[in-house]
C-alpha cells in the first residue's frame, strides 16, 4: 500500500498543471486580490472585515472543489477506460487500494493547499489563525469527503473518461460559484448564499470555523450526509472495467 | 500434468453466447495456444481462466485451485490494458512488484534497462508490449496468460517477442497464448485449440491440425529447357499444370515434388526458380472455421 501511495503521489507531482493548481492557485489569488488596497481595507460592505477576509473561506471551497471535482474523477474515470483498474484486478492486490491511494494524495494536496493558504494569509496580510482549529478540521474533512463522494458517484456513473470530465466540471462550476469563487458571496442573493451554505464544502461552516466562532451543526450534518450518500451511490454502482 | 483444466466453460454476454462448452487442460511447461477469428470467444475463455469473469457454467481449474484464488500463480498480459501515461517503467516494475512475495525483475532480459527512466505514453508499441510481459512475469508465475501478445507489432518486434516467450517457456513457466497470427502459433505452441463461435473445432499439435487438411500442393519452376506440358499433366500426381511465360505451376497431391522432379531428372532439364507451397496452418485453419480468416485489427 505504501508504494501504491508512493507511486501515486509521483504522478500527481508529475501532472504539474494539476498539482500546482490545487497546491498554489488558491494561495496566488490571495496574493492577487490582497494587493489590491480596496480589498485589504475593512469596509462596512464586507461586515466591517476586509474583503479577503471574507474571501478566505471562498479559497477552500475553490482547493476542495477542484481537488474532489476535477482531479478525483478524471484519474479514476482514466484508470477505468484504460484499464488500469482491470489490469490491476489481475494481481493479488484488488484494485480499491488504488483508489483508497488516490483518497490519500488527493487529501495530502488539499490539506498542504489549505496550510499554505492559511500561513500565506496569516504572514502577509495578518488574517487571524483558525479561531476553531478543530471546527475548521472537522469542516474540510466532512466537505472534502463529500466532494470526493460526489467526484466518484460522477466516475462512476460517467460512460467514458470525457463525458466524467464534463459532468465533474458542471458540478465544479455550481460548486465555485455558491461558495462565492465568480462573484464574492456579500454580492450574492440572499439566497444563493442559503443555497451555497448548505451545499458542500460548506462555505460558510469553513468561514465559521476560520474566522467565526463555530461551525452550524446543520452544516455538517448536511456534509455527512452527502458523503454517505454519494459513497453508497458510488460503491454501488462503481464498474472495474 | 495439467496445471490448467477447464472442463464445459460456458459464458453468455445478454443473448450473445460468447463460449459455449469450451474443455481443455493445459500441461505444466507447455505453450497452449488459442486460435480463432474475432468473436470466437478466445479472450472470453482466457479471462475466466484468469479469475477476470466469472463462467456461466462448468469449472476452472489452476493448479487445482479456483482462478479467483490464485492470482498468485498466474501472470496476466491483457488486451487493451495500459498503465498510467507518466508512469515511469521503473516506477511500473517497482509497484507491481510490492504486490508479490519475490517478485522477478525482467527488464533486463526483455530489453527495457535502457528505458528504465521513461514514461509509459513515450513509449513505442513493442516497448509497451515488453512492459506488460514484463509486468505479467514479475510476480514469478506458473502459469503465464497472454493475450493477443503481438497484435499491433511491426514484424521484428513481433519476431523479438516470439524469442522473450521461448525464453519465458524455458525458465519453466506454463504459457497460454491468444492469438490469431498462424505464423505465431505455429512457431511457439506446442499444441493449439482452434475456436470458432464458442467451441472448439479442433484440438492438436501445430503439424497435426495441418495434416488433417487435405489440401493441395503446388509446385512451381521455371523449367531450362522448354518441356512439353503434357507430359507432366501425365503424372498422376499432377492435377493441373498453368503456363505464365515460361513460369510453371504445378498442382497436385501426394509426393508431387519428388514426381516432378524425377520427371526433370530424366529428361536432364534443371528446375529454376524452384518453388514449393505446401498446406499451412494458415489453410487448416481457413478449414477448421469455415472461412472466416482472422483478420488483423
Amino acid at each position: 500500500m505504501r508504494k501504491i501511495v508512493e507511486i501515486e503521489t509521483r504522478l500527481f507531482l508529475r501532472d504539474r498543471q494539476t498539482s500546482i493548481f490545487a497546491v498554489v492557485f488558491p494561495t496566488a489569488l490571495l496574493l492577487v486580490l490582497g494587493a489590491i488596497p480596496a480589498l485589504r481595507t475593512p469596509d462596512p460592505v464586507f461586515g466591517g472585515l476586509r474583503f479577503i477576509d471574507g474571501y478566505a473561506s471562498t479559497l477552500i471551497v475553490i482547493t476542495l472543489a477542484f481537488i474532489g471535482l476535477q482531479r478525483v474523477p478524471q484519474v479514476v474515470a482514466t484508470y477505468r477506460e484504460k484499464g488500469v483498474l482491470r489490469r490491476l484486478s489481475t494481481t493479488p492486490v484488488h484494485p480499491v487500494r488504488i483508489l483508497v491511494a488516490q483518497m490519500i494524495v488527493n487529501i495530502g494536496a488539499a490539506a498542504a493547499s489549505i496550510a499554505l493558504t492559511i500561513a500565506v494569509g496569516r504572514l502577509v496580510f495578518g488574517i487571524d489563525l483558525p479561531h476553531n482549529p478543530l471546527g475548521l478540521l472537522l469542516t474540510v474533512a466532512l466537505g472534502a469527503s463529500a466532494l470526493f463522494g460526489i467526484g466518484l458517484v460522477i466516475a462512476a456513473l460517467a460512460p467514458t473518461a470525457r463525458a466524467a470530465g464534463g459532468w465533474a466540471t458542471i458540478a465544479f462550476m455550481l460548486i465555485m460559484f455558491f461558495g462565492g469563487a465568480y462573484l464574492p458571496r456579500f454580492m450574492l442573493p440572499e439566497v444563493i448564499n442559503a443555497i451555497g451554505e448548505h451545499l458542500p464544502p460548506g462555505v460558510q461552516a469553513l468561514q465559521d470555523g476560520w474566522l467565526g466562532t463555530a461551525p452550524q451543526p446543520a452544516h455538517l450534518v448536511i456534509m455527512a450526509l452527502v458523503t454517505l450518500v454519494a459513497g453508497t451511490v458510488a460503491a454501488r454502482t462503481f464498474r472495474w472495467e | 500434468m495439467a496445471i490448467i483444466e477447464v472442463d464445459d466453460l460456458r459464458k453468455t454476454y445478454g443473448a450473445k453466447v460468447a463460449v459455449d462448452g469450451i474443455s481443455l487442460a493445459v500441461d505444466e511447461g507447455e505453450i497452449f495456444g488459442i486460435l480463432g477469428p474475432n468473436g470466437a470467444g478466445k479472450t472470453t475463455t482466457v479471462e475466466c481462466v484468469a479469475g477476470l469473469r466469472t463462467p456461466d457454467a462448468g469449472t476452472i481449474k489452476v493448479a487445482g485451485r479456483n482462478p479467483k484464488d490464485c492470482r498468485d500463480l498466474l501472470g496476466v498480459q491483457l488486451q487493451e490494458s495500459e498503465l498510467p501515461e507518466r508512469i515511469r517503467v521503473r516506477e511500473a516494475i517497482e509497484l507491481f512488484s510490492s504486490f508479490y512475495p519475490d517478485p522477478v525483475d525482467w527488464t533486463e532480459r526483455l530489453g527495457l534497462a535502457e528505458h528504465r527512466e521513461a514514461e509509459f505514453g513515450k513509449l513505442s508499441g513493442g516497448q509497451k508490449q515488453r512492459l506488460n510481459v514484463a509486468l505479467a512475469l514479475v510476480g514469478n508465475p506458473r502459469v503465464a496468460i497472454l493475450d493477443e501478445l503481438t497484435t499491433g507489432l511491426d514484424p521484428q518486434a513481433r519476431r523479438d517477442t516470439w524469442s522473450i516467450v521461448e525464453d519465458v517457456r524455458t525458465a519453466g513457466v506454463t504459457i497460454l497464448l491468444v492469438t490469431h497470427f498462424m505464423e505465431e502459433a505455429e512457431r511457439l505452441c506446442d499444441r493449439v485449440a482452434v475456436v470458432n463461435a464458442g467451441r472448439i473445432v479442433a484440438l492438436d499439435t501445430p503439424s497435426g491440425l495441418v495434416s488433417r487438411v487435405d489440401g493441395e500442393q503446388r509446385v512451381r519452376f521455371r523449367p531450362s529447357e522448354p518441356l512439353a506440358l503434357d507430359l507432366l499433366r501425365g503424372l498422376h500426381e499432377v492435377t493441373d499444370v498453368q503456363d505464365d511465360g515460361g513460369q510453371l505451376t504445378v498442382t497436385g497431391g501426394g509426393n508431387l515434388l519428388h514426381a516432378v522432379t524425377s520427371l526433370l531428372a530424366r529428361r536432364q532439364i534443371v528446375a529454376l526458380e524452384l518453388r514449393v507451397d505446401q498446406v499451412s496452418l494458415d489453410d487448416a485453419y481457413v478449414a477448421l472455421t469455415g472461412g472466416h480468416r482472422a483478420q488483423d485489427r
